[in-house]
């Protein structure tokens, strides 16, 4: 762990101005990842700015009838909200299906965002990586790449995004509040994450002076059908080999409109909307839902141990969207078949 | 009756107070005053050599008190003698910091000390240091008829017998044949525990060493022979081990720096390893296997092949006995193993629980699986058919032997006549269910070993081994056996371990604690009740004047005559009256050669699980395991089906979860840590029966005990995998089994 | 590859050694007071520097649960944060929920159904089964396994651990009713 020097942050433009100082200035919230990653020296922050203290830990209602979650409000409180667990079950079983019970304690909304791939070469100093190392090469695509990417993948990086919450934050279409020295701005969830193109040095848009105050779900209601599909190689406290979060909203057998979007796959949460608007208007059937799978995977591209992700991600959609027109709020393929 | 009769007693741990208090102590938890800390520098490269250590910055730095290297490290044993501990393979064993040489990625090249565990840390990762590297090799695969056969060398291991009738005509003979290819990959122990020393520097230059290791004597005179010290210079005391498995029977190259650096900065160090350093050492190695089976018409075994490669370092060749459980468990006249190794360039494999069984199990009981499907029998049935009733490898009887009732019972209590025996037959909801079963084999060994007794005036009695405690439960059994053979309450006892200052005792393995250190145990306390017989007999009108020890007995605190329990004396008054403060004993228990070199020693265990498997998503969990099994007497039900239920986990972790990653890019393992090596977390694990079948054996030891710890985890992998294959029809003969192979 | 290629390791020096300060942190109900640079973990804080051994460490990256501690009442992993991020905060370890003499209900239930081997994680368990009975969001034993996951057991005590857990859970649930 590199040394550092350690204050706290009072206000959210404190922070920001402190942030915008010299050196390798880095905000601690949960710690999770970045503390890990710390002791692993890919991370060699020269200051921490701990923010915790901020007032950002609220979940309320947002003015356009949607909710507002607070970034520092943990992913436990987050997941276990009333709000959240009525309103938006998706994100509750998305979050509740991600780490373990103590580090959903720590982690902070806001934090979930930035957490960093688990690419085995990212975390490993001995081995090049080029979103470690800018320009040192990806061991991962002639390496081990079981766990790595298949969809928006680069020449320089097949890294995957780590986090669940994010899946279903893509697929309920949050929005960011970011604050920066030029104020407060909104983005998309879809363009808060990026692909790694030839600078997956950057795993998203935020400028470096920007805060995270904020993520605000939509009013609308996908809080019936719904399904939340993780597969991973142990039942709890792995990370995704796939997840997929699948929302449906339905008239009789006919979905009105369809959300989904894909964990374990890409550099980004992958929110594919080409495929959710073959959704839109159809029925309900398995049929739908081949071709949306079809859709969504079109474009993959296997790198030897990772090419079975491709086949399980088509199997994985079509079954989270059943689940979701079934109406069973799952976690777990396993748990489904046996309450 | 008495009660004071513990033996066989489902008995809660007498330390588990200790530990789930969190009073126990592990071996980095000695604060010592004036603890400073060392932090390990690895190795990034797989072979080569280091061509600069650039320490001046680091050392510039306030609070950092030596950085140790090849370059700096004071001349040591020059033998490899000296650097051979009690279960070293042959070959020369690594050294180190010995030289500029990179023989295994990860290879420990420095030691940084400093004030405090943050700067040591930090130290460590802005060292510069150089490398040039050559080209390694890390692949078994390419190692295909390459194999060589490996010389006697590390104690327990048995070169596999000369082929036996005429296997390979038999073979082309038989009526149904398998020939398969069987493997596993690399996996390690990485107990809870990380590997860790603290060298306390006492006055006179004397150490007080607390090592985290499953043999404190071994350790001792590790760094005894390195650093030329005599016993009585460093003591090594290990009270709790956080886990071995087997990673703790060799002292890990923490101890070495530790004890080096506290001898050359003359202050208490500790060293610990981080969790990618635990991928750094001994593991259960990759391993290629193939069986051959022939079978006559009537299901009889024709003909067995069994042949084994494996990898080991360039340095050591580590030997497990992989093939030779195919010799003995099925009768079959026609039989050949084989054996071999190829070098790598990766540290020397270590044993891992039940090593070279649970790789040997997994080819031959898979084998045995497509063997009954090919020869159109029930696994069971096809099992009961080949029963061996002797053991054809030595040409001997078994000393008792059980697994006769284990497949019964076990699977009497699975339900395993409902078994549909056709693959994809049976289902639950939209769940593929499958049916495996399994049998297991492990040696009942017993080792010379040391204890010491005493019984003071306030009848407390403390009894001495140095022993371990790896969470197997010794502290418990021990504690029972004393009591009971001194009639004592459980609370008079303190018994004592992981101490080089008490009577020796091997390594914590090869499940022979219980019958080796039991027996000591049992002997130091009979040579204790015979010095106090003698002392009960000068006491003043005492009851026992003519008694000889064998008409006597210890019995809730008092020693009576047999026949007539009213003529009795109180122990504690012995000792009052003896006018001593304390009474003591001690004996060394060897095995009986004699009466047991007529016979074969084993235990054995069957294995019955259900698995559940979702087809379309490829996941799969095993829902319900039987696990019959039968090693002699069970010392403690609660502690000995604690060790059943782990075996288990253990079982199924290696068929579905653990496989270490070699990158072959770089000689280097991939996913060194325990969020991408998986290992089961308590959503796991589903119902597990364990089942014991007594057996009583007074040829294997006094106390009949056959060990426990790792036979419960043969047959599990196995087992499962056949479980698969009937749920899917999907035969895979790799592990681990993740989701990518069951799509 | 060219012929006997290079490897060099190590970071740069890029800042000054972190200053010492004092921090105080409130631990089983007893204000402590410490020296320390911010680098020091809240698990290293503990184990190090205020001899309380009983957290254990078993990956120091989140990944086993062996540091599992109650801050507020809530499980945390004590090896992924600081100490200084923890000044205020109400911090119970494993010494703090029972002694030797007067074992917590967990503690005992624990003993009771051998819920441990070599004993290392179960400090951490201990604290996770605390952790989450103040949830109380766990009741069947499905929904304990789930969630007593974040801490393994490489002795493989699971079984046991869920019927000690499951114990005291149901054992709290008859108070409330």
């Amino acid at each position: 762990m590199n040394s550092f020097t350690y204050t706290r942050a009072e206000a959210v433009e404190a922070a920001v101005r402190e942030k915008s100082a010299s050196g390798k200035v880095k905000f601690i919230a949960g710690g999770t990842n970045l503390l890990d990653l710390m002791k692993e020296n890919v991370e060699r922050p020269t200051r921490l700015i701990d923010i915790n203290r901020l007032p950002l830990t609220k979940i309320e209602a947002a003015p356009d009838g949607g909710l507002r979650l607070g970034a520092l409000a943990t992913n436990a409180d987050t997941a276990w909200n009333a709000e959240v667990e009525k309103r938006y079950p998706l994100l509750s079983q998305a979050i509740l299906a991600g780490a373990s019970p103590q580090l959903r304690n720590m982690a902070t909304n806001g934090g979930n965002l930035f957490q960093r791939t688990r690419c085995y070469y990212f975390y490993d100093l001995a081995t090049p990586c080029n979103k470690r190392e800018p320009g040192s090469g990806c061991s991962a695509i002639g390496g081990y790449n079981r766990i790595l990417g298949i969809l928006g993948t680069s020449e320089s990086c097949i890294a995957t995004h780590p986090s669940d919450m994010c899946v279903a934050l893509a697929a309920l279409a949050a929005t960011v509040r970011v604050t920066g020295k030029n104020g407060e701005r909104v983005v998309k969830f879809e363009d808060f994450h990026r692909l790694p193109g030839d600078t997956p040095q950057f795993d998203n848009t935020l400028q470096p002076d920007e805060i995270v105050t904020a993520i605000d779900l939509p009013a609308e209601d996908f809080s019936r059908h719904f399904s939340y599909l993780k597969l991973r190689d142990r039942t709890s406290y792995a990370f995704a080999l796939i997840s997929v979060a699948a929302a449906l909203q339905l008239e009789g057998n006919t979905i009105k409109e369809g959300r989904l979007a894909l964990g374990g796959v890409a550099h980004k949460p992958w929110r594919d909307t080409t495929a959710e608007a073959l959704l839109k208007g159809q029925p309900a059937t398995e049929e739908t839902f081949r071709r949306v799978a079809a859709k969504v995977v079109e474009g993959a591209k296997g790198y030897g141990h990772n090419t079975f992700k491709i086949e399980l991600a088509k199997r994985a959609i079509m079954r989270a969207l059943k689940q979701a027109t079934e109406g069973m709020p799952v976690a777990d393929a396993f748990q489904n078949s046996n309450p | 009756m008495s009660n004071t009769n513990y033996i066989g007693k489902a008995l809660s741990r007498v330390d588990g107070p200790a530990k789930v208090t969190g009073a126990a102590k592990y071996a980095a938890e000695f604060n010592v005053p004036g603890l400073v800390y060392g932090y390990v520098v690895s190795s990034p490269v797989a072979k080569g050599k280091i061509t600069k250590i650039d320490a001046a910055e680091v050392l510039a730095l306030p609070g950092v008190l030596q950085v140790f290297s090849h370059e700096n490290v004071p001349m040591l044993a020059l033998l490899d003698r000296s650097y051979k501990d009690d279960v070293a393979p042959g070959g020369s064993p690594f050294r180190p910091l010995h030289d500029a040489e990179i023989k295994f990625s990860q290879q420990p090249v420095a030691l940084v000390v400093a004030d405090t565990f943050e700067l040591a840390r930090y130290a460590a990762s802005v060292l510069k240091i150089e490398y040039e590297t050559v080209a390694h090799e890390t692949d078994l695969e390419t190692k295909r008829g390459e194999g060589f056969e490996p010389g006697t060398g590390k104690t327990g291991f048995v070169p596999p017998p000369p082929p036996r009738g005429n296997p390979d005509k038999e073979f082309e003979n038989a009526v149904h044949r398998i020939d398969q290819e069987y493997v596993h990959g690399t996996q390690h122990h990485n107990p809870m525990e990380m590997f860790g020393t603290t060298a306390e520097y006492l006055d006179g230059g004397k150490l007080n060493v607390y090592d985290k290791t499953q043999g404190a004597l071994n350790s001792q005179r590790y760094i005894r022979q390195i650093f030329g010290l005599s016993k009585d210079d460093a003591r090594v005391i290990s009270k709790y081990t956080g886990g071995g498995f087997g990673s703790g029977l060799r002292p890990q190259y923490q101890l070495f720096m530790a004890v080096l650096a506290a001898l050359e900065l003359k202050k208490s160090v500790r060293v610990s390893l981080t969790r990618q350093q635990m991928f750094s050492f001994g593991h259960r190695p990759h391993t290629l296997q193939t069986v051959k089976l022939g079978t006559n018409a009537d299901g009889s075994l024709a003909a067995l092949h069994h042949h084994a490669l494996h990898e080991t370092s360039r340095f050591e060749d580590y030997t497990e006995n992989v093939v030779n459980w195919s010799g003995m468990l099925y009768q079959c006249d026609n039989v050949k193993l084989g054996y071999q190794l190829a070098k790598l360039d990766v540290y020397t494999p270590q044993d891992m629980r039940a090593p070279g069984a649970a790789t040997g199990l997994f080819a031959l009981e898979v084998a045995m699986d497509e063997m009954a499907y090919a020869a159109g029998l029930d696994p069971l049935e096809f099992r009961l058919r080949n029963y061996a009733d002797r053991d054809q490898n030595l040409d001997k009887p078994f000393s008792s032997k059980k697994l006769r009732e284990c497949y019964h019972e076990g699977a009497a209590k699975f339900g395993w006549e409902e078994r549909n025996p056709a693959p994809r037959s049976m289902r639950q909801g939209n769940m593929l269910v499958g049916y495996g079963m399994a049998t297991g084999v492990w040696d009942a060994s017993q080792q010379k070993a040391g204890a010491k007794v005493s019984l003071s005036a306030d009848g407390k009695l403390t009894v001495q081994s140095a022993t371990n405690e790896i969470g197997t439960g010794t502290y418990t059994i021990m504690t029972q056996v004393a009591a009971e053979y001194l009639g004592l309450p459980l609370e008079a006892v303190d018994f004592q371990l992981g101490d080089t200052d008490f009577p020796a005792a091997p390594v914590q393995g090869g499940s022979w604690t219980a019958a080796s250190v039991g027996t000591a145990v049992k002997n130091a306390c009979e040579a204790l009740g015979e010095k106090l017989l003698k002392l009960a007999q000068q006491m003043e009108g005492s009851p026992l004047k003519d008694a000889k020890f064998e008409d006597v007995e210890f019995v809730n605190g008092q020693l009576r005559l047999r026949l007539d329990p009213g003529q009795a004396v109180v122990v504690r008054d012995i000792v009052q009256a003896s006018g001593e403060t304390k009474v003591e004993a001690d004996a060394t228990a060897m095995p009986n050669l004699i009466k047991q070199k007529q016979y074969s020693l084993h235990a054995h265990n069957a294995v019955f699980v259900e698995v559940q498997i979702d087809e379309e998503l490829g996941t799969l969990h095993v829902t319900r395991v039987v696990n019959a099994v039968a090693a002699g007497r069970i010392m403690n039900p609660k502690t000995a089906r604690s060790q059943v239920l782990g075996s288990v986990v253990w079982g199924l972790s290696m068929a579905l979860m653990e496989e270490t990653v070699m990158d072959h890019q770089f000689g280097r393992y991939v996913n060194h840590n325990y969020a991408e090596y998986h290992i089961p977390v308590c959503a796991d694990i589903h119902d597990i029966d364990v089942l014991f079948v007594e057996e009583e054996d007074d040829i294997v030891n006094p106390l009949g005990v056959k060990g426990i710890g790792e036979v419960g985890m043969l047959g599990v992998a196995a087992a499962i995998t056949n479980a698969v294959y009937h749920a899917t029809g999907k035969r895979i003969r790799e592990l681990p089994i993740m989701i990518d192979k069951l799509l | 590859m060219p012929e006997n290629p290079t490897h060099t390791s190590g970071a740069a020096i890029t800042a000054p050694l972190p200053p010492v300060s004092p921090v105080t942190l409130r631990i089983n109900g007893q204000e402590r007071q410490l020296h320390i640079a911010p680098w020091t973990t809240l698990l290293d804080a503990l184990r190090e520097y205020l001899d309380l051994t009983g957290t254990k460490k078993g990956c120091d990256h989140g990944q086993c649960g062996a540091c599992t501690v109650l801050v507020d009442g809530k499980r945390i992993n004590a090896c992924l944060t600081l100490a200084v991020m923890q000044e205020g905060r109400d911090i119970t370890t494993i010494e703090g929920m029972g002694t030797e003499e007067k074992l917590h209900p967990l503690q005992q239930a624990f003993i009771d159904h051998d819920a441990f081997q070599c004993g290392y994680c179960t400090p951490g368990q201990i604290c996770s089964a605390q952790g989450l009975i103040n949830e109380g969001k766990a009741k069947t034993a499905a929904e304990i396994k789930e969630l007593m996951s974040g801490n393994l057991c490489r002795c493989g005590a699971y079984t046991n651990i869920l019927a000690a857990v499951q114990e005291v859970v149901e054992m709290e649930l008859k108070i409330k009713n």
